[in-house]
């Protein structure tokens, strides 16, 4: 193999032509260099990248660790000791991380070198990327759409080989959103199941960090090191973490998938349907026993969603004041115009909106009628899967209803953006985890555009959804289909 | 559940000290209108018997150790502070 070919590896190859010491750490890291300078004019991934400091790392890393000498992309909300923290924002243009966030500890220690920080839309408010402050990343595939959102970034790199993995952020699907529109594979662990000491908040009661990779091993393979209990995070959860790639190559017998009636929607792409109703025959024929469950609450979801998620938003993005850190307006007169100015000039239009929807959920007089019944609402939505969780182990469902849109399409509608994550949202709002992973490609204009398929599993079963996702993979070829990037 | 009519997008900015141009308030007024009216939803689901939920997972009270341990020295806590001297960040006077 050339050294140019390097970067196209997963990440279970690359460790093991590291352990047979066919390469070296600082190869790789010099590889993906290469790449990157090639592909990044195209897809604008990245927004900070310090290969000095990964290449003095590759010098003492121990390839043997689980993750020794791999280059980990991260979305730039996850604070990283000595590099930008920006959120694609303005408010935070300037701002260095002073620390670790307790994932990248863990990454590190795993032998992982985070390398790069991605693009994202403004503190991952969005499903397209393109309410990113700094630039617009594009959609390897096609270059005149967008990677989906708000782990654009993340993932447009992982599928242009310019990152051979990343870590995003799931609120309301956007890890599984653009993982499922750039054609690889996204997790968004259960609530509780990874630490966010270290990730700037944006919805505290959904918000997860999870891995995007090229294959299921490889996002089981991160998991493995980032998942598990941290003092410093009250909402991580102090249970036993399994190993994540144990039950990968076991097969689908006596497997019962759940299908809900209401995801199949108008309005759900002909090309996106067809792909996943010839991916569930797959899971079929691999031993798995479909039946129909019912999620009735779904069509909720988005309402719900985005009362809670822009509340949550409006408290959390209050710390940014510019007093201790961030954005400062220039001569305020009083206390008032230094903060109303700072926030203004700060913000994009798409928080400074959630902030402002949020404000009012929570507000006097309006925070039982809109606040508390979304609140009600979300048991009730939680309560629809733990009833569809009696019935089977897993649910699975299209991860987005639309294959990659154009660039520019959405943004002047916020609602339509909003109804990017209907499939998505209902998993945070009930705290379980799903994965989405490649099961088709569209043809649309004469682009290919890649289809993903979700799979949902109860809180804490990350590893049945390894399994059955890792299945499906291995039975097909999509997740070796790679854009056509020179 | 209020009338959607109700929401008055100049007078929130102020309550979230973020300042809008008109422009900007005229266009949320009628994106943040519509999103409300698709909300609406909401008002029709039967909720008489659930307890809400602020987040998904049953866990409450979560204490530690109370146990001095290393953070971040002044410096590190200032690196990034828009306005510093001294050892200590400037603020924008507060009182008159």
């Amino acid at each position: 193999m050339s050294r140019s070919d390097l970067p196209a590896l997963t990440i279970a190859d690359l460790q093991s032509l590291l352990r047979r010491k066919e390469i070296s750490p600082r190869e790789v890291i010099n590889s993906l260099r290469a790449r990157i300078q090639n592909v990044e004019p195209k897809i604008d991934a990245y927004l900070s990248i310090d290969f000095e400091a990964a290449a003095k790392e590759t010098e003492k890393v121990d390839v043997d660790l689980p993750l020794g000498g791999v280059p980990i992309a991260i979305k730039d909300i996850i604070n990283v000791k000595g590099q930008p923290c920006t959120c694609a924002s303005k408010i935070l243009a300037n701002y260095r991380s002073p620390y670790d966030a307790t994932i990248i500890l863990k990454l590190r220690a795993s032998g992982a070198i985070p390398f790069g920080k991605t693009n994202m839309d403004e503190f991952a408010m969005g499903s397209s990327t393109e309410n990113s402050s700094v630039k617009v990343t594009r959609n390897p595939w096609d270059l005149s759409r967008v990677p989906g959102g708000s782990s654009g970034g993340s993932a447009a790199a992982v599928a242009a080989d310019a990152a051979f993995a990343g870590l995003g952020t799931d609120t309301g699907g956007s890890i599984r959103q653009p993982a499922s529109l750039c054609g690889v594979v996204g997790v968004k662990p259960s609530y509780g199941r990874v630490s966010r000491f270290g990730l700037v908040a944006f919805a505290s009661s959904l918000d997860q960090v999870g891995p995007l990779t090229k294959t299921v091993r490889d996002s089981a393979l991160i998991m493995n090191a980032m998942a598990g209990h941290d003092p410093y995070d009250s909402t991580s959860l102090n249970e036993l973490v399994p190993d994540y790639t144990k039950n990968l190559g076991r097969d689908l017998k006596r497997m019962r998938l759940g299908l809900p009636k209401e995801y199949m929607i108008k309005g759900i792409d002909p090309q996106v349907k067809s792909a996943v109703d010839v991916a569930i025959k797959q899971l079929q024929s691999l031993g798995a026993e479909v039946v129909d469950v019912s999620l009735p609450h779904t069509d909720d979801g988005i309402a719900v969603y985005y009362f809670l998620a822009t509340a949550e938003a409006s408290a959390n993005l209050a710390r940014f004041d510019g007093v201790r850190y961030g954005y400062r307006a220039r001569d305020p007169k009083d206390l008032l115009d230094h903060y109303g100015r700072t926030r203004e000039e700060g913000f994009g239009a798409e928080v400074k909106r959630r902030i402002i929807l949020g404000t009012y959920v929570l507000s006097s007089g309006y925070y039982d009628a809109y606040y508390v019944r979304a609140q009600k609402v979300r048991e009730l939505i939680r309560q629809d899967f733990v009833k569809a969780f009696e019935k089977v182990d897993a649910i699975v469902s299209p991860t987005s209803p639309v294959p990659a849109f154009k660039l520019g399409e959405r943004t002047a509608d916020p609602l339509a953006m909003y109804l990017a994550d209907i499939f998505t949202n209902t998993g945070n709002l009930a705290g379980i985890c799903g994965i989405s992973v490649p099961c088709g490609l569209a043809k649309v204009n004469g682009s290919q555009l890649p289809i993903g398929l979700q799979i949902l599993g109860k809180a804490l079963d990350e590893a049945r959804i390894f399994q059955i996702a890792h299945a499906y993979e291995q039975s097909t070829d999509w997740h070796k289909a790679r854009p056509k990037l020179s | 559940m209020a009338k959607t009519t109700d929401l008055d997008v100049g007078y929130v900015s102020k309550l979230a000290r973020v300042n809008l141009t008109d422009e900007e308030t005229q266009l949320f007024q009628k994106q943040l209108g519509n999103v409300l009216k698709y909300a609406e939803k909401l008002r029709e689901v039967d909720v008489s018997h659930v307890e809400a939920a602020a987040h998904a997972i049953p866990i409450f009270n979560v204490f530690r150790k109370d146990e001095p341990r290393d953070w971040f020295t002044a410096d590190e806590a200032l690196s990034n502070a828009p306005h510093k001297a001294n050892q200590l960040f400037i603020v924008t006077k507060v009182v008159e």
